[in-house]
């Protein structure tokens, strides 16, 4: 179609000579991967340890060994006194502390078992339950190394003032973990597909919004909907360009995610593509919808960034779709950047081939035609 | 062949506001005709309604012979628009926004090129022709709009305000623009608040409130009102709903 050609001349232009939107366009991506991912992180490291050990035996030396040699604890304190340890946790000095009772040595070799206790500082619940699972499964490898059960005995502490009877009941099982997919569980290997998807994302809806916006703001929107052009022609003129850039985008944070993160690229590269060609259906579709709805730039963009604030978050993107009430689980179904967040993650670490994400795939194609649909309906060149 | 623009009891309501009530008139072929009315008289209303942005409440308009309610496509291509907010991009020079507008319209490359050739002739734009429209100053740009909406040789222009804030000397280059196109048969209707403008028109329309309150050649319309100038008509017609505001404030 020749008006289309010409039309999409127009846009090109307008967005190269346009330096805010070049910027955002192409810088901001890279150094938003670039600090997001390095930011949002549940790993814990270094975690500030005081012993309290009151047995003195090489067995009990060991366990703070094993402990301090995962690189994840680091002892800061050591006392014969429990108070002194508590007082450390009370002023924030030391994030966990391990007690070892008398006798732990002589209760391993005559019973083959013995507790050590656990204590937890759980302001920052989730940190709490990562450490104390950290320290489970080094204990429980500890306990396999000697040949005799240790069983942890876990307190996790809101304010030393709360109660300090141990949480009794919990046999050691023994826990081998190993991380599939990710062994050493890089969180920026699981973060930075996620932050692709948000950076295709924002850059689809957000400038598709804004850039028709912007035209009804300047009167150019008028006067194009006075000339013979048809809807179609001008939707394509709009999306086109748009659609090629966050592919841009996604490939520029591609080799970003492999070149700085070493994020392994295991399936195909091309499938990544397709996806994307099929989720940005969806995401354009929004910002089209959205520009038929507001008047202004202002109130384009705060309409985006709260409805993708809901959609991220409940995306499974920072935080797992399976932690969830059902209702948010049924609506993450519904949700495109939960799809493509997962889709991403199987392809890229698990190397998921397309009959593995097919689901997937299914999901974004109907979420897609249905959001551009509509928006396509909802835009016209007359008002009623 | 029928008037270039024939309105027949069009009505426009927002709600229970009635921008535009029931109006009724023609235009001929080649005829410039003023559409005068205060701010909020009903003119744009009225304007987007015959290039086909705004669907009539009810009555019926026709433009270059189409119904604009039931054939707004065809409308679109025969008519030009000038909005009373500049409309050409700012961001293009002036060269692309002549080829992306010939473009659009379905012009060959050879016309846009020639065409475009003789509009820059015609504006002695030839130095800024690679300039970016947003360098130029504002009066240019006026008449730049007016001749890229000639470009494709509609049978009808709507100018919507099309000298608000450019000076006289520009006004009346722009108004001669308006006479060579009419001269050649395009059919031109114009709003404007300048009155001594709608004395350059052949016919005028005056709205008040949603209705044609006085329409004839201008000196119909001075002669109905006993008025010296279009000024005085205009004051006239327009006095007594500003006193009736008041009153309800």
């Amino acid at each position: 179609m020749r008006v289309l050609g010409f039309l999409l001349r127009k846009e090109f232009l307008q967005i190269f000579r346009d330096r805010t939107i070049l910027g955002m366009l192409f810088i901001m991506p890279v150094i938003q991967l670039l600090v997001l991912a390095n930011a949002v992180t549940f790993e814990v490291t270094s975690v500030r340890m005081a012993v309290v050990d009151m047995d003195h035996s090489s067995m009990s030396r060991g366990v703070v060994t094993s402990l301090a040699a995962s690189g994840r604890f680091v002892p800061v304190e050591s006392s014969q006194s429990q108070a002194l340890a508590d007082g450390a946790m009370l002023d924030g000095s030391v994030n966990m502390i391990v007690v070892i009772p008398e006798g732990f040595a002589r209760k391993l070799e005559t019973m083959r078992r013995a507790q050590v206790q656990l204590i937890f500082d759980a302001e920052d619940g989730a940190a709490a339950g990562v450490m104390r699972s950290y320290a489970s499964a080094i204990l429980a490898q500890y306990s396999l190394d000697v040949g005799a059960q240790i069983f942890p005995v876990v307190s996790m502490r809101l304010s030393p003032a709360a109660e300090r009877a141990p949480v009794r009941g919990r046999p050691v099982l023994e826990v081998r973990h190993r991380g599939w997919y990710n062994p050493a569980l890089d969180y920026r290997e699981y973060m930075v597909p996620g932050i692709l998807v948000i950076l295709v994302t924002i850059v689809g809806s957000l400038l598709t919004a804004m850039n028709i916006v912007r035209e009804k703001e300047a009167g150019t929107l008028d006067q194009l909907n006075v000339t013979p052009i048809t809807r179609t022609t001008f939707i394509a003129a709009k999306l086109i360009p748009l659609w090629s850039i966050a592919m841009v985008d996604l490939m520029i944070g591609l080799v970003v995610a492999r070149l700085v993160f070493h994020v392994p690229m295991l399936g195909s590269l091309l499938l990544i593509f397709v996806a994307a060609t099929i989720y940005l259906a969806g995401a354009l579709g929004i910002g089209l919808w959205i520009s038929t709805v507001v008047e202004t730039q202002q109130q384009a963009m705060f309409l985006i960034f709260s409805l993708l604030m809901v959609y991220l978050l409940m995306g499974g993107l920072f935080t797992p779709l399976r932690g969830m009430p059902v209702w948010a689980q049924w609506a993450a179904d519904l949700n495109p950047i939960a799809h493509f967040v997962a889709l991403m993650r199987s392809v890229l670490l698990k190397g998921s081939g397309v009959r593995d994400v097919a689901g997937h795939l299914l999901a974004l194609t109907v979420i897609g035609a249905c959001v551009l649909g509509i928006a396509v309906r909802q835009y016209h060149k007359s008002s009623r | 062949m029928s008037a270039a623009i024939d309105v027949h009891e069009m009505t426009r309501r927002f709600g229970n506001f009635t921008a535009v009530d029931a109006i009724t008139f023609d235009v001929q072929r080649g005829e410039v005709f003023g559409f005068l009315g205060a701010n909020g008289a009903g003119k744009t209303t009225a304007i987007k309604m015959l290039i086909g942005l705004l669907a009539p409440t009810s009555g019926r308009a026709s433009v270059a012979g189409f119904d604009v309610a039931t054939n707004a496509e065809s409308v679109r291509r025969h008519i030009g628009y000038m909005s009373q907010r500049f409309s050409l991009y700012e961001d293009l020079t002036v060269r692309e926004n002549i080829t992306l507008y010939g473009g659009i319209y379905g012009l060959t490359d050879d016309e846009i090129r020639e065409r475009g050739k003789a509009l820059i002739g015609g504006l002695h734009l030839e130095r800024a022709a690679g300039a970016r429209v947003a360098s130029l100053p504002l009066g240019w740009k006026q008449k730049l709009a007016f001749s890229v909406a000639l470009l494709h040789r509609p049978a009808v222009v709507f100018l919507d305000e099309p000298t608000g804030g450019v000076d006289p000397i520009t006004r009346r280059q722009f108004w001669e623009i308006i006479y060579d196109a009419a001269e050649g048969g395009t059919t031109i209707l114009v709003t404007t608040h300048y009155l001594d403008e709608a004395e350059y028109c052949d016919r005028i329309s005056i709205m008040v409130d949603g209705r044609i309150a006085a329409m004839g050649t201008p000196s119909e319309v001075k002669g109905r009102f006993g008025a010296a100038s279009l000024d005085d008509v205009f004051t006239e017609l327009v006095r007594p709903q500003a006193v009736a505001v008041a009153q309800h404030a």
